[in-house]
């Protein structure tokens, strides 16, 4: 496979996509891309081996497949309990939401706002931008690409953070582990939530944000001129 | 012209013809604002302290309790690994390899495979598969959760308190500094630069 440090390019062509360059997705590698296969399996990176793609295959409908399934897990996180606290006898369960209220009903605001954000406020917020990229890539809209892709970048860079919940309820049945006295024990709501967040992380990594930009360009002719 | 190359953005594919970028200055995408490339001062030698001084600290962090618990005269004091075999314990195993992978083993594959990587082109010698591994290098970024996980031990610190006694053991201030190591090492990395020197190879 022929691999590109320089070429030079026409004027008129701005993406490595019209350019018949190949970009490796991991280690930016340019590699020319042969031009009977315009889709396809294009083999692997010969730098890093990662698989060679002109776009992240079935972007679309692996986003919306991802952004579905993690909406129904959303449910089951937020209606099952998370955990059982046993203290001194009295048994109470916990589920993400009624942990955010009991930090408000004591007075510890910020942690009810960190919970509140990590657990609850970003996912939907994940999975409300991801909804409006694929639509908006669907529609071919031409809308700030810029602000959309700036968005995109948002999405990947947040979603790590709502697994706090989920170590929570790790150190907690670790920590409180003392028979009778006190006891905590995890509950299959924290499953649910920590499928809601592995599958919006997968979702955003299936997203192509290149995607956004092709509509700027028809298939033949480039119309965008690099900045120079 | 030599020193100039091509870089395609990650964002939106419009392809750039970037020179030779200036220690501590960063090219950005022109039309969407991502980040192409960055060159960082000394970045093999630091990263590569970084990385060792990470490794200690992780082994530190995971071999000693971290916090410990007392209730009415009854104390317990708990490794990470402990909470991970609970999850298992109570029949939920992927959690357990789930937590496992996010807190251990990415953060701990990742410093591995870094040295891997940056020791032979220290020393000016070729390992193998050395730019195969430094991809799974970058595609562990964002599975290791370690300040995700110090968060969490925060808020499960300040939810407890009322219940009972919370002690902070050793290996807690072993994971504060891993994740500010962890974050430096990262930073200083400049992936840019070890993919250049695939050529020499």
């Amino acid at each position: 496979m022929e691999t590109v440090e320089d070429v030079l390019i026409p004027e008129t062509v701005a993406t490595a996509k019209a350019a018949f360059l190949l970009s490796c997705p991991v280690c930016h590698l340019l590699v020319r891309r042969p031009p009977e296969a315009s889709t396809g399996l294009f083999g692997r990176c010969p730098r890093c081996g990662e698989t060679l793609h002109l776009r992240k295959p079935n972007s679309i409908a692996r986003t919306w497949a991802l952004i579905i399934a993690a909406l129904i897990f959303y449910i089951p996180a937020n209606l099952i309990p998370i955990t059982t606290v046993t203290s001194l006898g009295s048994v109470q369960t916990d589920t993400i939401m009624s942990g955010v209220i009991y930090f408000i009903a004591t007075g510890m605001w910020p942690i009810a706002l960190i919970i509140f954000t990590a657990s609850i406020f970003i996912p939907v917020l994940k999975l409300l931008i991801l909804s409006f990229l694929v639509i908006s890539v669907q529609r071919h809209s031409g809308w700030r690409p810029k602000d959309r892709t700036r968005l995109y970048r948002i999405v990947e860079t947040i979603g790590r953070w709502s697994m706090v919940d989920v170590f929570v309820v790790t150190i907690l049945v670790a920590l409180v582990h003392l028979g009778a006295l006190a006891n905590v024990e995890p509950r299959s709501g924290v499953i649910y939530f920590a499928a809601v967040v592995l599958l919006t992380m997968f979702a955003a990594m299936g997203f192509d944000p290149r995607l956004i930009w092709d509509v700027k360009e028809p298939e033949d002719e480039c119309e965008y001129f690099p900045g120079t | 012209m030599k020193n100039e190359h091509l870089i395609a953005c990650h964002d939106c594919d419009l392809l750039h013809r970037v020179s030779e970028i200036p220690d501590g200055m960063s090219a950005y995408c022109c039309r969407c604002g991502a980040l192409l490339a960055q060159s960082k001062r000394n970045s093999v030698e630091r990263t590569l302290a970084l990385a060792l001084a990470g490794l200690f600290l992780l082994i530190l962090a995971n071999s000693f309790p971290f916090l410990g618990f007392k209730i009415q005269g009854q104390s317990r004091h708990v490794l990470l690994l402990t909470g991970i075999r609970r999850f298992y314990i109570s029949g939920m195993p992927w959690l357990a390899l789930l937590v496992l992978f996010t807190t251990f083993i990415a953060p701990l594959l990742q410093i591995l495979l870094l040295m891997y990587v940056l020791l032979p082109l220290y020393l000016g010698v070729k390992f193998p598969g050395m730019f195969v591994l430094f991809r799974w290098v970058q595609k562990l970024g964002s599975w290791s959760m370690m300040e995700v996980f110090m968060v969490g031990v925060l808020v499960s610190i300040v939810k407890l308190a009322k219940m009972a006694q919370i002690i902070p053991d050793v290996a807690l201030f072993c994971f504060m500094a891993l994740i500010f190591v962890l974050a430096a090492c990262m930073a200083s990395l400049d992936p840019h630069q070890i993919w250049k020197q695939w050529k020499t190879y």
